[in-house]
């Protein structure tokens, strides 16, 4: 087994013990990055010499007997965390020159833990995509096959866990975009309940919907990388001061007699063959182990991809306005004064995708329009957050596909944004309900793709569905294929 | 015709806290631009406001002052518009549910009180300033972004400017009671925005308003609001309309224009701001609040009037700002005399004080100075015309009174010898006034009395010379 294919977990024990150093390891990344990086494109920026210093730093620290749980390990982040001195650009041209004069919390608390960053990853610009195709870096590649999409926003975070590039990495979710491309590179991706992670320094998509996560090899690197990452934060007004567990501790715990429910809506005639067999054994694998299945509704369901769109557009309608040229970012040449100034540099410097979600926000909060778009799918978002309590009533968790299909073609849906939102249809959900959900590999399609199936627990019900995972990952062998390149 | 004029008024006030009111920066005037900044008041990319609780304290000290009800649940919205000295591209406001609702003051006016509605009281974010001509474009500067600011609605209660001014006057002196606004109106710490409308006498059917902004001082109100009374007039007289729009108010011409109309106006596509939560008053907060409220301009002229038996005018007077107030009383319990203590500190004080150019506080003449000053005068140890120096030399020179006295031997005399010494040099020096007195012309009194206090330089006692001169001139 290559160094680049290991876990946190186990790097840990190893460099803590000396049987390899952070140096070797991150050269390893780095040649790795190198050689896959040009079919892949996961990664906008490479920090190879920083990270290489960063690994002697680590290396230091070890040998005063220092090793805290991420020393010496190589990391990488959605180029949509503040990075103090590295260049943050969001996938977007108007951030292109962006460089952040401060970390944001996700990344300093792992940088108080020693991790090393090998770099900034692509990912769909602004978060807006469900693809890693609008990306003012281009497109990024599913590792398992190049001519499909490794899935989005975070596209490059799961493409670079499956492509081996790096150990873990972070990603955010705001309608899906770690849960979708986790389970289209065949990786974890887990959406931590709205609250859990601090948003400070994440650059703002949708506020009420954007929640950080790990992307890792296996359950038990994104039980542990939770752990770093969650808590409180006073920069973050919505962060939840509520204790982090030690989330290692639930992967131990069987699940005999635990209610796992199947809400029956996401289980829909045209749900890809492949996928509807994935969940048919993986739901056999949880009745073997002492599960219980039982049957839920969520009646709202089909409201939630309207609702989303409402919401989500609204929220980023104001949070894109400040990019205008003035301050920061890319600023258009030969402006005639100052509002064509602003124009120009947002019209220049804003993708199609971007345009299309400001302009559908923008009218979703004009007056004369607010009660009857933004308003309204406020109170739907409150039915859709009831209809989860309501089935969490009845089962501890929840077991759904991540997506309909397996990642599809690169091109395949860019001409139908309705088609591609539809797409995020089971994930959507439930960033309007603000619980926790994670994706996990659960079979390869006929074509050779990854499928993932999620499991929900209720608001911070975190443990729940990684010791759910972490049974289902200890019984079979889904997360152990990798993809061949 | 004569025309009926409805006013209504948008104060903003900007409170005096330490920090912004969504991060740590200060919030102190006149810095080097953009040093008292930070990623948040800045608006870079992922940060995010954290409420500054004092902002909400303050909130709630002017709701109870203005006697608002307290929102237990109010909202930050925000208010989307583009400009370059908004860093965000919206301003971190309150819309629909503000921090107070529903309040009044009581104003003076020729007809008597008259009760002036608050719709709501709500706590904004204040914006940066653009900086023209210097160098080649224009500067942004973001120290006063985020400084947190009060905006005090009233309802459209008020039919003339005095009325506008006589409200505005009332809520300044509320504010900078309370502790919660510097009122420096240069520095634009409290400054308006006047909804003015006219319609025929009689009628109750308000007409179209024109919205002046921001207006800084009591002056410019009253003459934006006469200006836009009388351009609203003449417009209808001359079979115009009042068209819906925004004007700007030139303090030089002294007349108001336009600056955008109702079609230009922006769409502010207000919505609750996901970053923050909802702001929670409890019952026990709002107590706690209540009872560190100091007393309030009313309830003091009223204690001013029983406690020290004031004249109406002087406690009106004196309770026009807490400091001048805080000044008089120490003054008045030092000295033991309260309507000396307010005789001193409405006239000669507050002279020396507008002379200069000087805030009460930094008074180089202290509430004991002037209270010993005035045990000197009720001693008899001083005439108050030799107080009057004495205070001089104690604004000028910062010395105390009773050592001014002494050193330039001020004391009063009071010894009869003296003074009949000095009276009878007089007499004999001006036989003819003495005979005209005695031959019943009484008022050549008056010139006895001021040759005697020349000739003792002032300094006799003039109760003493009275009696004096009377048995002297009645002697025969």
């Amino acid at each position: 087994m290559e160094l680049y294919e290991k876990t946190i977990n186990e790097l840990h024990l190893m460099l803590k013990s000396r049987q390899v150093s952070s140096t070797e390891l991150t050269r390893a990344m780095l040649s790795r990055i190198e050689a896959t990086d040009p079919d892949v494109n996961a990664f906008i920026t490479v920090t190879a010499e920083q990270a290489l210093k960063d690994a002697e730093m680590a290396d230091q620290s070890i040998s005063r007997g220092d090793c805290k749980l991420l020393t010496g390990i190589p990391v990488a982040l959605k180029d949509i965390f503040l990075t103090a001195g590295v260049r943050t650009t969001c996938a977007s041209r108007i951030l292109h020159n962006f460089v952040a004069p401060y970390d944001s919390t996700a990344w300093a608390r792992m940088k108080e833990q020693g991790a090393v960053l090998l770099g900034k990853l692509n990912q769909d610009e602004f978060a807006m995509g469900s693809s890693c195709e609008n990306s003012a870096f281009g497109v990024t590649r599913n590792p398992w096959n190049f001519s499909h999409i490794p899935g989005g926003s975070s596209g490059g975070s799961a493409a670079a866990i499956a492509a081996q590039q790096a150990v873990a990495t972070l990603g955010t979710d705001t309608g899906g975009s770690i849960r979708q491309p986790a389970s289209h590179c065949g990786c974890v991706g887990l959406k931590p309940t709205y609250g859990r992670v601090s948003r400070y320094g994440v650059i703002a998509y949708a506020s009420s919907l954007d929640q950080v996560g790990p992307i890792t090899r296996d359950v038990t690197d994104s039980a542990l990388l939770l752990g770093v990452i969650a808590g409180y934060d006073t920069k973050d007004s919505t962060s939840v001061d509520m204790p982090v567990p030690d989330y290692a501790l639930a992967l131990g715990r069987d699940i005999k007699g635990m209610k796992i429910g199947l809400p029956r809506e996401y289980f829909i005639e045209g749900l890809d063959p492949d996928v509807q067999k994935a969940m048919d054994q993986a739901i056999a694998t949880f009745r073997s182990l002492g599960a219980e299945i039982v049957d839920v509704s969520l009646p709202h369901t089909d409201y939630a991809v309207a609702t989303y769109y409402l919401i989500a557009t609204a929220e980023a309608s104001s949070n894109l306005a400040r990019y205008d040229g003035i301050r920061f970012g890319h600023r258009a040449e030969n402006a005639d004064g100052l509002i064509d100034l602003m124009f120009k540099s947002r019209e220049e410097g804003f993708g199609t995708e971007v345009k299309r979600r400001i302009m559908l926000g923008t009218y979703a909060l004009s007056s004369g329009y607010y009660d009857a778009y933004y308003l309204k799918a406020q109170k739907v978002r409150t039915l859709i957050r009831q209809d989860f309590m309501d089935a969490f009533s009845k089962a501890d968790i929840l077991l759904t596909p991540v997506a309909p299909t397996p990642a599809f073609r690169i091109g395949e849906k860019t001409a139908e944004p309705l088609q591609m939102y539809l797409s995020d249809i089971f994930t959507i959900p439930v960033n309007l309900a603000g619980i926790c959900g994670i994706s996990i590999q659960a079979g390869v399609s006929s074509q050779g793709l990854p499928i993932g199936l999620q499991l929900l627990g209720r608001p911070f019900g975190e443990e729940t569905i990684l010791q759910v995972a972490a049974n289902f990952q200890k019984n079979t062998n889904w997360h152990t294929i990798k993809a061949a390149l | 015709m004569r025309y009926q004029p409805v006013i209504g008024l948008e104060v903003h006030v900007q409170l005096k806290t330490e920090s912004k009111i969504f991060c740590s920066c200060s919030t102190s005037f006149g810095a080097t631009p953009n040093l008292n900044t930070c990623p948040v008041c800045l608006g870079l990319p992922g940060a995010l406001p954290v409420l500054n609780r004092k902002v909400v304290e303050f909130a709630i000290r002017a709701g109870l002052a203005t006697n608002c009800s307290i929102v237990p649940a109010n909202i930050f919205a925000r208010k989307n518009y583009f400009y370059p000295d908004l860093p965000k591209g919206y301003q971190i406001s309150q819309f629909d549910l503000p921090i107070c609702l529903t309040g009044h003051l009581d104003i003076e006016t020729a007809g008597g009180k008259k009760r002036i509605g608050i719709t709501r009281i709500h706590m904004e974010e204040d914006a940066g300033k653009l900086v023209h001509g210097q160098g080649t474009g224009s500067g942004v500067d973001l120290n006063r972004a985020g400084t947190p600011l009060l905006e005090v609605v009233s309802e459209p209660d008020m039919r003339s400017s005095d009325e506008a001014v006589a409200y505005l006057k009332k809520l300044y002196q509320i504010v900078t009671y309370l502790g919660i606004c510097d009122g420096n109106m240069e520095e634009g710490s409290f400054r308006c925005d006047a909804n003015v409308s006219i319609m025929p006498a009689g009628s109750d059917r308000f007409g179209t308003r024109a919205e002046i902004k921001n207006v800084n001082s009591f002056k410019f109100v009253k003459q934006a609001i006469e200006y836009e009374i009388l351009r609203q007039s003449e417009l209808i007289e001359d079979g115009g309309t009042v068209m819906q729009e925004t004007r700007l108010f030139d303090p030089v011409k002294g007349v108001t224009r336009s600056m955008r109309s109702k079609e230009e106006a922006h769409d502010y596509r207000y919505f609750p701001d996901p970053d923050l939560l909802p702001v929670i008053i409890s019952p026990d907060w709002i107590s706690l609040v209540k009872d560190s409220l100091p007393e309030l301009p009313e309830a003091r002229f009223n204690r001013f009037l029983q406690q020290y038996s004031l004249p109406e005018y002087d406690a009106d007077v004196l309770t026009a700002s807490r400091p001048l107030a805080d000044y008089f009383e120490e003054c008045a319990q030092a000295s033991g005399n309260p309507k000396a203590a307010a005789n001193w500190v409405m006239g000669e004080l507050t002279r020396a004080l507008n002379d200069s150019s000087t805030a009460i506080l930094q008074s180089p003449v202290s509430p004991a100075k002037l209270a010993d000053l005035i045990r000197l005068i009720d001693s008899g140890a001083i005439s108050v015309t030799i107080a009057k120096k004495v205070f001089e030399d104690v604004w000028k020179n910062g010395t105390q009174p009773a050592d001014v006295v002494k050193q330039q031997g001020l004391a009063q005399v009071s010894d009869s010898g003296a003074i009949k010494a000095a009276i009878d040099k007089i007499m004999l020096a001006n036989q003819g006034q003495v005979d005209e007195y005695r031959n019943g012309k009484e008022k050549v009194f008056g010139f006895f009395v001021g040759q005697v206090m020349k000739a003792m330089n002032g300094k006799a006692n003039p109760a003493v010379v009275n009696d004096l001169l009377k048995q002297k001139l009645a002697a025969e």
